[in-house]
């Protein structure tokens, strides 16, 4: 079967990355139609109301990459963007203590001063530093990356630029920038902060998401990519956008359609047609066939090079790359309907507790614990948590003194060694609410209605390979000059018209748009010639 | 000693900050929470709830009640029928704003009216020197306490107490029993967002607080300060006296006045030529009208967010963005070949996290009213004065329907 519409280009995935890639290549005023193979988009990004009123962000709960010449070029406020600020921190012991952090900086000094004055000074300096460090990089994120294979004299002097930009950066700001590639997160804290409890707070960042424990060498990077973004301008910082990250890729939905763009859910793609090395179109699941010059994958990798496309069509050390590029997803998910906000003993009737990241994980100890599960095949027994109770603070996420809790649950490996994730399901469920138990008193009596997201959930629903969040993991060897792989990682496919633009291109996971913004501004700058 | 408005009981124990501040001689919080930015977003996302007993508050009866508000205000009070509101301006006889304010009728023949400063004396006046026998001007101010209830939640939240504000249209006044307290009910705000205003007498002040703090748990209800109320108002294009324009009554020259279409108030005159009404300055507007002499326009401006953001990128900083709210005077240039060529001043500024952008009240001659039309704001960047881009936009910058729309549903 075939349909006789021609598009300039198709663009397969409704993750935001798809739309934000759609809107662009719509305003550039080229027929675009966006393919969804589930009933709605926003792929890792969407809320789902599970229960009648109550809207569970299934994966993904915070934004704060995201690049803001999308918001300003897609014109998303109009179509409803609002970003709530993510006001508290609150990070927990396990013997009555805990960290809470807000939004006066005097005030947290003297919250940090009851565990170690001089962390509290320390964490200043720091934070200044990261994000001294972050504003240096920051045009890196927003713009195409040299291509390191290429003899394109163009390309050459962008790498030459490069080196010349971080040789020129301040040395105390290059200095951070190499502890973050070379040194793990526990390394760096050890560093600035003798509190474990004030540690493990920071170490958070450097593990979410990915293969790695604090104490591994990888993450310092994860650690510094989750304070590349900024909130409301305040670099480092989180917010929640209104609905949750489904209220964000619906906003994005609506700008596609403002700029022109045809959306189709229920539209899985088999695979893009391709002819002499030129893409022709793409082929449905169900067989149809559409044509159009331009086919843009915002998958990941994995599905981009080896199942879109037959990989005996690509250059083998592509090929060879992709296979070997790391995804080994490790986190999962439990999201909660409550009767009410948690318990901490001490701070009972405190709903502002909530009103931002509850970080589960008090001391780098634990997360080593958590994570050496991981490492052994099986889910952590006392898993690092990051909850947000987020109808704390947008009420139309539950109904009226009621509440939804999200907790991203780490570490949850894809491959378990002596199991399966359909028998740990209830398992993991189980175990996540045992830890809340824990540190909230009574948490099981609140609980409603539990939904429990595997890594293998996220792969079979989303489409990322192996659970992996980002699309592959944050590692050095996976970023920027390498992602994908190195001279693929500039959006371009070895399929003359064939573009990527998933998460797992530059500048990678999480909520940026950046992969969409950048690959339309390579095809358009490629159609301009 | 400051004075304290009826709710203060209830305030002082909510305020995070221990900061108060004066409000015409009473003890306010400009932010109850250490984010601003919370309290901002309430206005926005749930419902804020805002004390603003300290406004100046006139009753206006007898016979000639009527009369006198059709001779002081600017705009005109037949407009005005048994429960409505309605946004007005007096002016002195030269044309130039006195004041603005909100009047309604609550019943046939009464009305309240709002003001920011005292005006009891100046409507006596008035009142004698037209030879109005039959009316009596009050001073209400302390009797009754008024409390905001502003944002895409506040419905809900009345809802639940009272079904007498059900549906009420935009301006709408209405008498309602809420926890067993008579209160007025009226669909006005200073939010540009859904919103009710509640006038509550005095003593019943603190029964009403509870009762809506209470309904407005499950929506996250969040009391809000001044600031966030200022913020929220630049986005809803209202201007703040003191602030975007200045009482004529103290001012020493006209180029500290301000003429109702120079603050963008020209839609009150639409009918000028037809109604024949003869209020406090009417001829001098007139004259203005017909010959064209206003001196500005007043206009939204919005900042161009790459400009700003190269300003001080450039410098090696970050742009300053969030809870950026500012009533100092910047200056505006037009855009050509001369440099620093002055057209104009912006008095409110506001970097907006809703909208993603800088906006700004300002006064700009005609040619530049246009929406549209660029020139530079002049920001300070390490200290040093930098133009940026900013167009001239239609106001108000942010007008979800919720704020007009009829809103449905009864109590459960
Ligand atoms: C559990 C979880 C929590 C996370 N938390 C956060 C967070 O709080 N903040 C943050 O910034 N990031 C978070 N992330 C990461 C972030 O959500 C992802 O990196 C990002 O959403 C990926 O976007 P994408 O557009 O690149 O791809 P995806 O969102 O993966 O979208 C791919 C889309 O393609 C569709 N698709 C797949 N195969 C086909 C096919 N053959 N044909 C047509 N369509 C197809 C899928 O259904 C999906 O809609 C989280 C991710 C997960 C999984």
């Amino acid at each position: 079967m075939s349909t006789p519409e021609r598009y300039d280009a198709i663009v397969i995935g409704g993750g935001h990355n798809g739309l934000v890639n759609a809107g662009y290549l719509g305003k550039a005023g080229l027929k675009t139609l966006l393919l969804e193979r589930r009933h709605l988009v926003g792929g890792a990004a969407i809320t789902e109301e599970l229960v009648p009123g109550y809207k569970f962000t299934t994966f993904s709960y915070a934004i704060s990459l995201m690049r803001p010449d999308i918001v300003q070029d897609l014109e998303l406020v109009k179509h409803g963007m609002m970003v709530l600020p993510l006001i508290n921190t609150f990070q927990p012991g396990l013997n009555g203590e805990y960290v809470f952090l807000g939004a006066d900086a005097d005030a947290n000094y003297h919250e940090i001063a009851r565990h170690s004055i001089e962390d509290a000074e320390a964490s200043r300096d720091l934070d200044h530093l990261i994000s001294r460090l972050c504003r240096a990089l920051k045009p890196w994120m927003d713009r195409i990356p040299p291509n390191a294979l290429s003899a394109d004299p163009a390309e050459v002097a962008a790498l030459a630029e490069l080196r010349d930009y971080m040789a020129s950066l301040d040395p105390e700001v290059r200095g951070l920038m190499e502890k973050f590639v070379n040194r793990s997160a526990a390394e760096i804290l050890d560093e600035y902060f003798e509190n474990d409890l004030v540690k493990a707070l920071y170490a958070s960042s450097g593990i979410i998401g990915s293969r790695v424990g604090p104490r591994s060498k990888e993450s310092g990077l994860v650690w510094l990519f989750h304070k590349m973004g900024d909130y409301d301008g305040v670099p480092g910082q989180w917010g929640f956008h209104k609905g949750g990250n489904g209220g964000f890729t619906q906003v994005l939905a609506r700008a596609v359609e403002g700029f022109g763009g045809t959306i189709q859910t229920n539209a899985g793609v088999s695979r893009v047609l391709y002819e002499d090395g030129r893409a022709t179109g793409v082929e449905l699941q169900d067989g149809t066939t559409l044509s159009a010059d331009l086919v843009v994958s915002a998958l990941d990798p994995r599905q981009t090079f080896t199942r879109l496309v037959d990989p005996d069509d690509l250059p083998q050390d592509l090929v060879q790359h992709i296979t070997e590029y790391k995804f080994q997803g490790t986190a999962a998910k439990v999201n909660f309907a409550l009767s009410a906000v948690p318990t901490f003993p001490g701070l009972e009737g405190r709903e502002d507790l909530y009103m931002g990241f509850t970080n589960l994980g008090p001391s780098i100890d634990y997360l080593e614990e958590a994570f050496a599960d991981c490492e052994a095949g099986r889910f952590s027994r006392r898993p690092f948590l990051d909850c947000c109770v987020q109808s704390t603070l947008d009420p139309d996420m539950s109904p009226p003194g009621k509440h939804i809790m999200s907790c991203f649950v780490m570490y949850a490996p894809y491959h378990l060694a002596e199991s399966d994730w359909d028998t740990e399901r209830e398992n993991l469920g189980d175990t996540v609410q045992a830890t809340l138990e824990e540190f909230f008193p009574g948490f099981g009596d609140l609980v409603l209605h539990r939904e429990i997201v595997t890594p293998l959930d996220i792969e079979n629903l989303v489409g990322l390979s192996e659970g992996n969040i980002f699309a592959g993991e944050l590692f050095e060897s996976q970023l920027f000059l390498n992602r994908p792989a190195p001279g693929w990682n500039q959006y371009r496919t070895p399929i003359a018209g064939y573009y990527q633009c998933g998460s797992g291109t530059h500048p990678g996971g999480c909520v940026t748009g950046g992969p969409g913004m950048l690959a339309a501004r390579q095809i358009l700058g490629d159609r301009a010639g | 000693m400051p004075r304290t408005t009826p709710f203060q009981s209830r305030l002082e124990p909510l305020n995070q900050t221990g900061i108060w501040k004066h409000w015409s001689g009473y003890l306010v919080a400009p932010q109850y929470q250490y984010s601003l930015n919370a309290e901002y977003y309430a206005i926005r996302n749930s419902v804020a709830l805002l004390d603003t007993s300290p406004l100046f508050k006139y009753r206006f009866t007898g016979a000639d009640a009527r009369a006198l508000l059709e001779r002081a205000m600017a705009r005109d009070i037949g407009d005005c029928p048994v429960g409505r509101a309605q946004y007005t301006c007096w002016c002195d006889a030269r044309g130039y704003v006195l004041q603005d304010g909100v009047v309604m009728q609550v019943a046939d023949g009464e009305y309240w009216l709002t003001a920011a400063e005292p005006a009891l004396h100046y409507f006596r006046v008035l009142a004698r020197e037209m030879g109005c026998a039959h009316v009596e001007v009050e001073d209400i101010s302390s009797a009754f306490g008024i409390l905001a209830l502003q944002g895409p939640h506040a419905h809900s939240v009345l809802l639940q107490l009272t079904d007498a504000a059900t549906p009420l249209k935009y301006f709408g006044v209405t008498s309602a029993t809420v926890a067993g307290c008579e209160v007025t009910v009226a669909r006005t705000g200073y939010t540009g967002d859904l919103g009710y205003e509640l006038w509550i007498n005095a003593a019943d002040a603190l029964t009403v607080w509870d009762a809506l703090m209470m309904a407005g748990k499950g929506y996250n209800i969040t009391p809000m300060g001044t600031t966030a109320l200022k913020m929220a108002r630049v986005e809803a294009g209202l201007l703040l006296m003191g602030a975007d324009f200045h009482t004529s009554r103290f001012a020493w020259v006209d180029a500290q006045r301000e003429t109702p279409n120079e603050l963008g108030w020209g839609w009150m005159f639409r009918k000028l030529a037809q109604d024949g009404r003869d209020f406090v300055g009417r001829a001098a507007i007139a004259t203005e009208l017909e010959q064209g002499t206003s001196r500005w326009t007043t206009v939204g401006l919005a900042v161009d967010w790459h400009d700003y953001e190269r300003a001080f990128v450039e410098a090696g900083i970050l742009p300053p963005r969030h809870e950026l709210y500012s009533e100092s005077t910047m200056s505006i240039y037009r855009r050509g070949a001369k440099e620093w060529d002055y057209a104009g001043y912006a008095s409110s500024f506001l970097s907006s996290s809703l909208l993603r952008k800088p906006i700004a009240l300002a006064k700009l001659p005609l040619d530049l009213s246009v929406p549209g039309s660029e020139v530079d704001l002049e920001i300070s960047v390490i200290r040093k004065p930098k133009n940026v881009l900013a167009r001239v936009e239609r106001m108000p910058f942010f007008n979800p329907p919720r704020k007009t729309a009829l809103m449905s549903g009864s109590a459960e």
